[in-house]
């Protein structure tokens, strides 16, 4: 309290003291005729040189934020796509930074330059076509330069993937990440969001995952019936609220279940297999390099978006909208921390669209493997499918 | 109309007959007011007050990235108990802040401030009208702006916290207050602020439009309006094509919000909840919101550079390079925004070959901004400038333009985009586009026309110091942020902490940055103490103004001093000649008044 009343009094001291500064020189300015409205010579000068320094500072920190950070300070790209976007970004970057030395030189040059002069007169130059067509036509032309490149590079990023990419779902949800492999057949199983439960977190659509869906939406512990139960048991007392928000969520999980049954009635068991042999991963992503990848992206709540820096790519994972990016890792993550220079140095893949309080927080480690270790890794995910590990828990 | 001005110069007459029968109230003179001027004065003020609170809350989680967890007393002290415990801004709060001090600084100062003070301020004065077309509607748009600004305050002080989503509140997060606490009241009530907000600005456009179209005095050819009045124009009409959708945006996502509709919401288990929302797109609603989101940047942007247009020609007493080519650029600026929209959404999951069109179009905006850029420099070229603040400020105002255009490229290009979407490099880059440019443009309209506002001067040396602590410090804050951006940082994080697990290298260098900037982002704060200060002072105690402090050519300096409700006394000026005659050769004087008749055997420019 002490101190926020210091900080008070200094203020209100601080302000005094400007207005009987500024009373000061009010004082002297009428003792010397000096009118607000006239700029003097000296102030004219002084802010000229002032505007000519702050010219120089300007480039000069530019330059050693350049030389200190540089614009790869991010570190070298670790996938072909992203040794691409740097090359386009470098070139963009000479020409960008060649027209602000340029245009902001000559701005603080002529500022400080053409500063009012005793007896010098402006000169009249209202316009000049020529000029004019001309810094038209450059840029135009420049900028027809960056597009082209620009287009070409984006063509290549979102083309379709070659047929041996492997796909990957990478399914976002405040505040975690789950990869879902597609197994030896190389095709993701279908998923439905009304299927997911704790047994089945990413809703995959298979015969039985629907009947548990189906049985929990009526006779599970917050199922349809229990909550009818609770309505209609005379001894229990709620307040108006809690009524309507279980009248509401009875009234979804009726709809819920309906739409539930009319997916048994159509479901095709065939297709079951695709995703009983999934493999579902958490924490950390595994990759193999030089092998290009499909990715799959969705989202169980809220926007989120899939963020790669290294590899420099990235995409939303859009809640009922399937959106997909893909990349070719061409670095092992050993092979990184010497480049780096770092041994704890990690590849990761963090949300980078606003989603809830913890969003900084929502993260997947990634390392990408030589060819050996990878199929190593994979070979000891061969009992760990969605089948696997779908029944194990049901056992329990 | 002609008979609307008719009827007040009649008024004027018969009032000059009966000096002591027009007294105002003091409630239709300074509250309810229908004259431009005052209603001019009321949005600098509210604006002024509400960027001061947005300002305030960037200090506040400036605070947070450049020390991350350390306790602040400021952050208890502003925050309380609930939101800072110990003194440690809690994560909700954090996105609370960003969110608030973005939609204030974007439309309650940028929007309303910038084009409702100098709008209503110089529309009717720079082209020789009696008042705005309805005075009504313009006073009706004014206490629409501020009835916004008090319910987005109002929703600051909620127990579940303010609005959190962003200031580009996506749904679904700003769609379920199960996703994040501030999406229950702070969301709707910053939804109804906006709506107000909306309907606010429509009525300011549309009687803008309708008054340049209409009230010209006599002479007052397009071509000879002054560039300011240009710029008004054109953002007035992207005010009114562009807001009506945010308005059906923001519409769609209160019914989602309340009425139990689809419109955004698709297959989303929330908290446990699995909602029976099907078919909904997020898409619809980015579109929508940038529909109005990318024509924004340059309702903010476009009355600065009109504003700097103005004052850069007469201080370098000079006619502005390439009047036409201005207007022209302008109006292919005006145009072109409203193509551009889509390239806020390269990795939205929007088609890729519609990504590539909105590249071509978002690229074609550089060549109308170069333009602009080198007819500035050539403006200044041979000229004899004179420094007053307002002109440092339009300086400054072209410097930053280009550094925050040259990143726009880099931006635009939708390949790049993916590396460096949604990091601190696009924060940088709008930051110096509208953080700096808008707001230098501001504050040289403030500096400039103050005589003309309050019939008093502002101190100089106070501008000056003003000005060059803001430059440096503002530019402090925004360089370094384009290495943070380039390096990788998110946006809209917490803090960094997650760095550690895989690049420590890197998150060195970020938070020393952030240190940077955040010393950077408080020196910038306390320099503008200088100028509220400069600038209440002045109002009660500056020196008297003259009639023509900058000797300057357009209609409002021939007015005089002392504001009179239809502002001029007897008949409206007549114009001869366009805005620009400085230095004209032949003439003794460096300036020439547009109701000047052209001397014997002048041309025209």
């Amino acid at each position: 309290m002490e101190s926020k009343l210091i900080i008070l009094l200094v203020i209100i001291l601080g302000i005094i003291g400007i207005a009987q500064l500024v009373r000061v020189y009010e004082l002297v300015s009428k003792l010397r005729d000096k009118k607000e409205h006239e700029i003097t010579y000296r102030d004219n000068q002084l802010n000229s040189k002032l505007m000519l320094l702050f010219g120089i500072l300007q480039s000069g920190s530019l330059i050693f934020l350049f030389l200190k950070y540089g614009w790869t300070g991010r570190g070298v790209a670790a996938s072909v796509e992203g040794n691409e976007i740097d090359w386009l970004l470098n070139l963009n970057m000479i020409i960008i930074i060649s027209v602000f030395f340029l245009t902001n030189g000559l701005l603080f040059f002529f500022s400080y330059k053409y500063v009012k002069k005793p007896g010098v007169k402006a000169y009249y130059y209202p316009h000049n076509n020529k000029l004019e067509i001309l810094w038209t036509a450059v840029p135009a032309c420049v900028l027809a330069i960056i597009i082209i490149l620009g287009l070409k590079t984006w063509n290549n990023l979102t083309s379709d993937s070659p047929k041996e990419a492997i796909v990957i779902e990478l399914y976002g949800k405040q505040f975690d990440w789950t990869a879902r492999y597609s197994g030896n057949d190389n095709k993701l199983g279908r998923f439905d969001y009304k299927l997911t439960l704790g047994n089945n977190e990413l809703g995959l659509l298979t015969k039985e995952t629907i009947d548990s869906a189906l049985f929990d939406m009526q006779y599970g512990p917050t199922g349809i019936e229990s909550i009818k139960s609770k309505l209609n048991n005379e001894k229990l007392v709620f307040n108006d609220s809690v009524i309507s928000s279980m009248t509401v969520s009875l009234s979804r999980k009726e709809r819920l279940a309906r739409l539930l049954t009319q997916m048994k009635n159509h479901h095709n068991s065939k297709t079951d297999k695709i995703a009983w042999d999934d493999v579902i991963q958490k924490d950390t992503l595994y990759l193999c390099v030089d092998q290009p990848y499909e990715l799959k992206l969705r989202s169980r709540d809220i926007i989120h978006s899939a963020y790669f820096p290294q590899f420099r790519v990235q995409m939303n994972c859009v809640p009922g909208l399937p959106t997909r990016l893909k990349f070719t890792p061409n670095i092992t993550t050993s092979e990184m921390r010497k480049k780096m220079n770092d041994p704890k140095y990690n590849f990761i893949l963090m949300c980078n669209k606003i989603c809830g309080g913890a969003h900084y927080k929502m993260k997947m480690m990634v390392v990408v493997l030589n060819k050996k270790e990878y199929s190593n890794w994979w070979k000891s995910k061969a009992n760990q499918t969605f089948k696997d590990s779908y029944f194990a828990s049901k056992d329990i | 109309m002609a008979s609307i001005s008719e009827e007040i110069q009649n008024h004027e007459k018969h009032d000059d007959h009966n000096d002591h029968h027009h007294e105002e109230h003091f409630v239709s003179k300074y509250i309810f007011s229908q004259d431009h001027k005052m209603i001019g004065k009321q949005f600098l003020i509210t604006a002024i007050f509400m960027g001061i609170i947005a300002m305030l809350l960037s200090i506040l989680f400036r605070l947070q990235l450049a020390w991350p967890g350390e306790s602040f007393e400021t952050l208890s002290f502003f925050l309380g108990d609930r939101w800072a415990p110990d003194g440690v801004l809690s994560e909700d709060m954090y996105l609370g802040l960003v969110t608030i001090h973005g939609t204030v600084m974007v439309f309650f100062l940028l929007t309303g401030g910038l084009s409702g003070t100098f709008s209503n301020l110089l529309i009717p004065l720079q082209l020789g009208a009696r008042d705005m077309a309805s005075g009504f509607l313009n006073m009706l748009s004014y206490w629409f702006f501020f009835l916004s600004s008090i319910l987005m305050v109002v929703s600051m002080f909620v127990q579940s916290g303010p609005a959190m989503a962003g200031w580009t509140i996506y749904p679904p997060l700003s769609a379920l207050p199960q996703a994040i606490s501030g999406s229950g009241m702070g969301m709707t009530l910053w939804l109804f602020s906006m709506a107000i907000f909306i309907a606010g600005s429509l009525l300011g456009s549309l009687n803008y439009i309708v008054t340049v179209f209409n009230l010209r005095t006599v002479g007052m050819k397009m071509t000879r309006m002054p560039l300011t009045i240009w710029a008004f124009f054109v953002t007035a009409i992207l005010g009114v094509l562009s807001f009506p959708v945010l308005l059906s945006c923001a519409l769609l996502l209160i019914m989602d919000r309340m009425a139990g509709t689809s419109f955004y919401l698709s297959d989303i288990i929330i908290g446990g909840e699995m909602l029976t929302n099907h078919g909904g797109s997020i898409l619809l609603f980015e579109h929508l919101f940038w529909f109005l989101g990318h024509p924004e940047v340059y309702i903010v942007l476009l009355p600065a550079l009109g504003l700097s247009s103005e004052i850069i020609s007469t201080n370098s007493r000079k006619p502005i390079f390439g009047y036409r080519a201005m207007i022209g650029s302008i109006l292919a600026i005006g145009f072109l925004s409203f193509i551009v929209w889509g390239h806020h959404m390269y990795v939205t999951g929007m088609n890729p070959f519609l990504g590539s069109v909105f590249v071509f179009t978002t690229l074609l905006i550089a060549i109308p901004s170069a333009v602009k850029v080198f007819n500035y420099l050539t403006t200044l070229w041979k000229g004899s400038i004179v420094y007053t603040p307002a002109m440092l400020f339009a300086i400054a105002l072209v410097s930053t333009f280009i550094t925050g255009g040259v990143t726009g490229i880099i931006l635009a290009d939708s390949a790049l985009d993916i590396s460096v979407h949604d990091t601190y490099f696009v924060v940088a880059h709008f930051h110096v586009v509208m953080g700096m440019s808008a707001v230098f443009g501001m504050f040289a309209g403030v500096y400039h026309w103050f005589p003309k506002m309050y019939g008093r001067m502002l101190n100089t040396r106070l501008g000056y110091v003003h000005f060059w602590l803001t430059l440096v410090g503002s530019y402090g804050v925004f360089f370094p942020m384009h290495f943070v951006g380039i390096a990788g940082a998110p946006r809209r994080y917490y803090d960094y902490s997650v760095y550690t697990e895989f690049d420590s290298n890197t998150l060195n260098m970020m938070m020393d940055l952030n240190v940077i900037i955040t010393l950077f982002s408080i020196m910038a704060a306390l320099a503008q103490g200088i100028f509220l200060f400069n600038f209440f002072y002045s109002i009660y105690r500056g020196p008297k103004a003259p009639q023509n402090p900058w000797k300057s050519n357009t209609l409002e300096w021939t007015a005089p001093v002392e504001h009179i409700h239809g502002n001029w006394p007897g008949e409206l000026p007549t114009v001869h000649r366009w805005p620009y005659d400085y230095s004209k050769p032949g003439s003794d004087v460096d300036f020439i008044p547009q109701n000047v008749p052209l001397a014997e055997g002048e041309e025209e420019h």
